[in-house]
């Protein structure tokens, strides 16, 4: 089954069965975002540290489908010691891996507060997203999609609040 | 003399739904999401399709010929969907609407507003449907009135121990007939037998039972029951609200428009009697012709024909997942029994609903992940969601010998 075999890669397997920084940080100092899929009920809770411009620790609670989660380990390992502007670099890449499909589902998206601005879709390079590249099968099924992005927009909703309040 | 249906073959009945005929993924459909949706068969949508061609008019309005046949042919639909159910005065007592949703969202507008207030009891269960929950609990809010629920128990019945306690000053109790998420036959005649006795009006959710039991409202003990077209072989767009006539007659109507009224002046108007009072506006007469014909198609068939097939492919589904994946996999709700009909919500092992639903599409099977609707009955399950097969009168064991096969390869890809 070729395309579940693109879906259901190794990498997404190992994170969905062994997630990566799982657990949450006291807050304060942490800040704690969630973010919620009514549509199947995907859980996510990221406790985000952020310190002189630097996400020094994240860590990623909740529950749901092994897209959803793996999704959400990838990410915590990806942006972990990360400056602000590069988790939102890396953030960009990500959605633009994406988006083009996520775009079409945006009408009914209640995930998070924020909305997108519809973009061109970019070449992405791929090579710079490193383990997260496995995700791309998830392209395939676009039903799929707010699974995989759901701890992204919690990430950039925590970023934003976090910009806000300083 | 009506003759006496044939045994109910699968075989058969299948070649009269076109979209069985549709390959998914190289691979011949598997059909197993009804409960949420059921398939419609080629007299369902040819009647709609002459009806368009010959016939269509808005009903109610013209004199012309095709106004008057358009007229009848919605009426006609009304009185047949009401002697299917057993109701003593169809042409009265039936009320079109969208959905079953709308049909509990009018009994607890209409009925609920006009008759409780501020203190008032409405019993419901632990496992309804959001569409028998959400508008009492929007009521609760509004108006004040408290909600009892008749909890579930470990295998998934409703525990009516105490129930004289819990009906004690109800004025109202609405149960789902059978669970949507468990399959559960729940006991209407008894719940609604004691509801009287306390006083209180009756509100029966339909939607699942009237597709796959013999109704019959008396039996039931229902002043109201709530029910679907598009789960019962008929179109989207329609559903029906039966009430007791009594009842209808001294209710508020629920929307206002076109078709519902006596009479309209500047100041005021006066409703129309029952059941034209509730049914404001163009109301859905290509969808009726439908139901009308899928009440037709389940009546020729044979609604104890299709009670036992169904209950036989259960059992076969239920003893099949047992023993072949009973190490991995739940389902939950009562065993094979005579309260148990053909809706199983699967929880395999680890892997999430949505995930078994995916493997499963590979092999053309149809099944639902989530929480179907009923947020509060998977909290008391503890999943948050499950992923639910249901049979309907086409599936077969080759549907669940297929819902096997993909079942076990969730094992290959997630071991
Ligand atoms: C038990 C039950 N009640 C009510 C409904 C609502 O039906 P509809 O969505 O057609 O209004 C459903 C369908 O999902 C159901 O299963």
């Amino acid at each position: 089954m070729p395309d579940l075999e693109e879906l259901y890669r190794e990498i997404i397997l190992d994170h969905y069965r062994s997630p990566r920084n799982r657990g949450e940080l006291p807050t304060p100092p942490a800040h704690r975002v969630e973010g919620f899929n009514p549509l199947c009920g995907d859980e996510v809770v990221l406790s985000l540290e952020v310190v002189d411009g630097t996400l020094r620790d994240i860590k990623v609670a909740g529950s749901g489908c092994s897209i959803s989660q793996s999704s959400g380990s990838l990410m915590s390992a990806a942006v972990k010691g990360k400056s602000i502007t590069e988790v939102r670099e890396l953030v960009a890449v990500f959605k633009a891996m994406m988006s083009v499909h996520e775009a079409s589902l945006s009408d009914d998206d209640r995930t998070t507060g924020t909305e997108d601005p519809p973009t061109e879709p970019e070449p992405v390079d791929l090579a710079s997203l490193g383990e997260l590249a496995a995700l791309q099968g998830v392209v395939k099924f676009p039903v799929r999609i707010k699974c995989a992005t759901l701890s992204w927009n919690a990430l950039v909703q925590g970023l934003d609040e976090l910009a806000k309040a300083s | 003399m009506t003759p006496v249906p044939e045994p109910l073959d699968a075989e058969v009945i299948r070649k009269d739904f076109p979209l069985l005929a549709q390959r998914v993924h190289d691979r011949p459909i598997v059909y197993l999401d009804s409960a949420s949706s059921s398939l419609q068969p080629r007299p369902v949508l040819a009647a709609m399709e002459r009806y368009y061609e010959s016939t269509h008019a808005n009903v109610h309005r013209g004199v012309y010929a095709t106004a008057e046949e358009a007229t009848a042919l919605y009426e006609g639909a009304r009185r047949k969907v009401g002697r299917f159910i057993g109701a003593p005065d169809p042409r009265h007592e039936v009320i079109f609407t969208k959905n079953a949703t709308e049909a509990l969202n009018l009994v607890v507008n209409s009925w609920g507003r006009a008759n409780l207030k501020r203190g008032d009891v409405v019993v419901l269960t632990e496992m309804e449907h959001h569409s028998n929950l959400v508008p009492w609990l929007a009521l609760a809010q509004n108006v004040g009135i408290e909600l009892r629920y008749l909890p579930v128990d470990g295998q998934g019945r409703l525990d009516l121990c105490d129930l004289d306690r819990i009906l004690d000053g109800a004025s109202a109790v609405s149960v789902s007939a059978m669970s949507n998420v468990l399959g559960t036959i729940n006991p209407v005649p008894l719940i609604t037998e004691a509801a009287h006795r306390h006083g209180a009006i009756t509100v029966v959710d339909g939607a699942q039972s009237v597709p796959h039991l013999v109704t019959d409202v008396a039996a039931l003990g229902a002043d109201f029951l709530a029910f679907s077209a598009h789960k019962m072989l008929g179109p989207t767009g329609i559903g029906v609200l039966w009430g007791r006539r009594e009842l209808l007659d001294a209710m508020p109507p629920f929307l206002g428009g076109g078709g519902m009224i006596l009479d309209v002046t500047l100041e005021r108007f006066t409703p129309a009697e029952a059941p034209w009072r509730f049914e404001a506006g163009t109301p859905p007469i290509a969808e009726a012709v439908g139901l009308a014909a899928a009440v037709d198609y389940l009546d020729a068939v044979g609604m104890e024909q299709i009670v036992t097939h169904e209950r036989a492919l259960t059992a076969y589904a239920l003893t099949a997942i047992g023993d072949r994946l009973g190490e991995v996999c739940r389902v939950f709700g009562p065993p094979v029994g005579g309260d148990r009909a053909g809706v199983l919500s699967l929880d395999y092992r680890d892997v999430h609903a949505h995930d078994v639903a995916q493997v499963l599409d590979q092999f053309g099977v149809c099944v639902r992940p989530g929480h179907h609707c009923a947020k509060p009955l998977m909290s008391r399950l503890g999943v948050s969601a499950t992923a639910r097969a249901s049979i309907d009168i086409y599936n077969d064991d080759s549907d669940i010998d297929t819902l096997i096969e993909g079942l076990t390869h969730v094992g290959t890809v997630f071991g």
